[in-house]
């Protein structure tokens, strides 16, 4: 009898591909996982990582391609039916009810009854079973689960997902983000444990430190396509760095020579100073300066703090160390609005939840922030509105049918030219720029990037925020790299692209 | 036409229609010693206090909130102005001359406008207090409103010591009944309209709300203070509410804190629905289309009472009316007029 399953693969995913409106998320990618094995999943925010992993738990539909699960192909209709296929995933927000007990959460729909009742004592023996067998780890079960450990918890929902649903394929999404050190390093012994027992993970993470400590292979995802998978001993660090950040082809000499004659008018005196600014769990304390006329971009991985001193700078959270200096006053008040008549602001990384204002037309997002300068009364006119938001379509090449038409009608690109129009129009002399190209097309993150220089030709300061390496070195005067929330390094704008590579992997080669 | 005015004067229309099947001479009005009296005329005036409510609630509901306090407000107000105008009712004995003035209709102990001005602020603080259990101490509105909608009629009861106090004095009954060609209280309501209308349309504040009501964050992110912008809303919600408890207990002459504007939160947050602001997402708002969705929610009463359905039984067809309402608002019914009407168009 032949084999059926030759390959001995738990998981393989071939060709898949998938669009959402206007989007291209998936073209083409095979993925596989093979019993006992720890398998990372990287590449940047919007990659399709989680695409790739909502078309394997059934939440989505791929447009084509195959999944074969033991060999045998299947259609996974959805998340229910990718569990009965034993495909379970650990969300990084646990959802599991915290005000019920361990055991209660393990056991929750298959309580051992006894006369109508739940026989208490027997759950809990059961439950402490469960882990002590799966996971290996014994903790008073009748005890709330919320009184427990992050890591706890998420180890709980790991046996509950390995027992109820007998998963032979674990899923975990960004499980070590709200760890400590310790916490991660239970969780790796339970992880290890499971590969011990032939399950196959899925390790999605962030941190490139914890793919190399963890896992046995590791695949990469770069705008919907796939890069590779690889054998995570012999990649470098450095190796997978540039497969996540990759490069594109473009025709950006231009810009270097605009970047080298507005790099003559920098300013002498710097316009924002920070002086030890931090706030615990956010960003550890940070020195930077800004000067007038210049371009500082800020590189590293996600999660490395980056957006995070925006938001510091841009008052979006008080720190609680260290001082703000800002056209040589010290800040004292932290708001964006404070900010805002300051001259300093932000187009935040999130177009969506903190950018636009979808339903407000074109003209009214523009002259937003214009107004919230004015005030409340001081109410600009029909006319004035018009004019203002005229001058900035003109300026940036907004393509919107009318000034009346409702920003979210409007394509990504010119969503985020709309909201750099909205602080445009109030002035400013430090814009902080985060991931002001994410997710837009090749033409207009050229454009975006050429109004960043013009805008340093002007005399402004700006802060360039990008995940795309060869972006913030094409932009940028002056680099400073974050990793691990603090300021690893900084380097001038024509740094070799290794040494930064280097740093943002947190200084080891 | 402003697309958010269809929908309410469609529904106002086909109910007017109704009526007017239903009552003979429903559209006539008559002229009374210069004033003008008729079903219609009613209706509007009913719809008074309604309309008053539904401009507060319109910009609440416009910054993604909602505020089921006002009925309970409106009984405090009514509570307040009684008992200004007449605190001897409370007393256990009273001297002879002092007796008297209890039911004199010329009688008050306070000034008529030191008793609206004093009742609109006690109404407003009420609005600031749900304001800022909403924006300042973050409570769900729907929760932090229901806080004064339980209180409310208590704090309305102690106010008065829980005797229900009549009202006799006539300038106040004006509020209420009086009539100049039109009835008085339609006047108010076109003031308050106006000056919302200005304050909201002709200042950047209607934007700011509506920018809160879509995206909160976002608003924050480009600098506007959302929470000062949601406890104004807030504030000037209780303000109609106090104002609707004057006239509300101006046309029953009394200060009836276990009935005065019962169940009205819910004929208002349903006028602003009919308006088309959306309940629970916020956004866009009408005023105007929140009036004319009061006046469609008295018309719905006025008829049921015309067709002979009892009191008791007035909440349940109510019911069915917010179904309909809601089936009419859906997507689903919105593409389907779409396709119809395209039907028609494509027709030879």
């Amino acid at each position: 009898m032949p084999d059926p399953n030759p390959s001995g693969l738990l998981v393989s995913m071939q060709g898949i591909y998938k669009s959402f409106p206007g989007v291209q998320a998936l073209i083409g990618v095979d993925f596989d996982l093979r019993p006992g094995e720890i398998h990372a999943l990287m590449g940047g925010n919007g990659a399709g990582k989680s695409t790739l992993i909502k078309i394997l738990t059934g939440v989505e539909k791929p447009d084509s391609g195959k999944i074969f699960l033991g060999g045998r192909e299947v259609v996974v209709r959805s998340p229910k039916h990718a569990q009965a296929l034993g495909i379970s995933t650990v969300y990084q927000e646990i959802n599991l009810c915290a005000n019920l007990t361990v055991a209660e959460n393990i056991l929750i729909g298959r309580q051992p009854m006894r006369f109508g009742a739940i026989d208490w004592k027997r759950m809990n023996q059961q439950a402490n079973e469960i882990l002590v067998r799966v996971l290996g780890i014994e903790i008073d079960v009748s005890r709330i689960l919320g009184t427990y450990s992050v890591a706890i918890q998420q180890m709980v929902a790991i046996a509950r997902a390995l027992e109820i649903e007998s998963a032979r394929v674990l899923i975990l999404d960004e499980p070590t983000s709200s760890l400590s050190a310790h916490e991660t390093e239970q969780l790796f012994e339970v992880m290890r444990r499971l590969r011990g027992n032939q399950v196959g993970i899925v390790f999605i993470t962030h941190f490139i430190d914890q793919v190399y400590r963890i896992s046995d292979r590791v695949t990469v995802i770069r705008n919907g396509r796939l890069v590779g998978t690889y054998e995570t001993a012999s990649l470098g660090k450095m190796a997978l760095i540039e497969k996540m950040i990759g490069r594109t082809i473009t025709e950006f000499d231009e810009m270097s020579k605009i970047k080298a004659t507005t790099g003559e008018h920098i300013g002498a005196e710097p316009i924002v100073t920070t002086d030890d600014l931090g706030l615990t769990g956010d960003v550890e304390p940070i020195d930077l300066k800004l000067f007038p006329g210049e371009v500082l971009g800020l590189a590293g991985l996600v999660g490395s703090g980056r957006s995070e001193t925006a938001g510091l700078l841009f008052g979006l959270e008080t720190p609680d160390s260290g001082t703000l200096r800002v056209a040589g006053k010290e800040v004292t008040r932290f708001s964006p609005y404070a900010s805002l008549m300051r001259g300093l602001v932000l187009t935040p990384e999130d177009r969506k939840a903190t950018g636009v204002v979808d339903d407000l037309t074109v003209r009214e997002n523009i002259i937003l922030a214009l107004q919230v300068g004015q005030g409340w009364f001081r109410f600009l006119s029909r006319q004035r509105q018009m004019e203002v938001a005229e001058r900035y379509v003109e300026i940036l090449g907004i393509a919107t049918p009318s000034l009346d038409t409702p920003v979210k009608n409007l394509s990504g690109g010119n969503q985020q030219k709309v909201i750099l129009a909205r602080w445009l129009a109030t002035n400013p002399q430090v814009l902080i720029l985060d991931e002001p190209t994410r997710g837009i097309d090749v033409g207009t993150k050229a454009e975006i990037q050429k109004l960043v220089l013009s805008l340093a030709e002007e005399g402004k300061a700006c802060i360039f925020i990008s995940s795309e390496l060869e972006e913030v070195m094409r932009c940028s005067h002056r680099i400073a790299v974050m990793s691990d929330r603090r300021k690893v390094g900084e380097f001038p704008g024509d740094a070799e692209e290794k040494a930064l590579m280097q740093a943002m992997a947190g200084g080891e080669a | 036409m402003d697309s958010k005015l269809f929908f309410p004067i469609m529904l106002l229309g086909l109910i007017l229609l109704f009526d007017s099947a239903l009552v003979p001479g429903f559209f006539s009005i008559q002229t009374r010693d210069g004033n003008l009296y008729g079903s219609l005329i009613d209706i509007f005036r009913n719809a008074s206090t309604i309309m008053l409510l539904s401009i507060g609630m319109t910009l609440v509901i416009a910054t993604g909130g909602v505020d089921l306090s006002v009925g309970a407000v409106m009984a405090i107000s009514a509570s307040v102005a009684a008992l200004m105008m007449n605190p001897y009712v409370l007393a256990k004995e009273l001297p002879p001359h002092l007796l008297r003035l209890i039911n004199d209709p010329n009688f008050t102990f306070q000034p008529l406008w030191v008793v609206i001005l004093v009742t609109l602020l006690v109404a407003t603080v009420c609005g600031l207090w749900n304001g800022m259990l909403v924006a300042y101490v973050r409570i769900q509105p729907m929760v932090a409103t229901l806080i004064l909608m339980i209180a409310g009629r208590g704090i309305a009861q102690l106010i008065t010591n829980g005797v229900r106090i009549q009202i006799f004095y006539e300038p106040y009954a004006y509020i209420g009944q009086g009539w100049a060609i039109l009835p008085f209280s339609l006047y108010l309501v076109a003031i308050v309209y106006a000056i919302t209308w200005v304050s909201t349309r002709r200042t950047a504040i209607g934007m700011f709300i509506e920018s809160v009501g879509i995206n909160a964050r976002a608003s924050f992110f480009s600098g506007i203070n959302e929470r000062r912008i949601k406890l104004l809303a807030y504030a000037i919600c209780g303000l109609c509410a106090g104002l609707a408890g004057l006239v509300a207990s101006a046309n029953i002459k009394t200060s009836d804190a276990n009935n005065i504007g019962l169940t009205y939160e819910l004929d208002a947050i349903l006028a602003v629905v009919i308006g088309g602001t959306v309940l629970g997402a916020g956004g866009r708002f009408s005023l105007l289309a929140s009036l004319i969705g009061a006046v469609v929610m008295q018309a719905v009463t006025t008829s049921m009472y015309a067709l002979g359905v009892p009191a008791f039984a007035l909440q349940a067809i109510k019911g069915l009316v917010v179904i309909l309402v809601i089936l009419l608002y859906s997507d689903q019914a919105r593409s389907l007029l779409r396709r119809l009407g395209t039907r028609q168009e494509a027709a030879p």
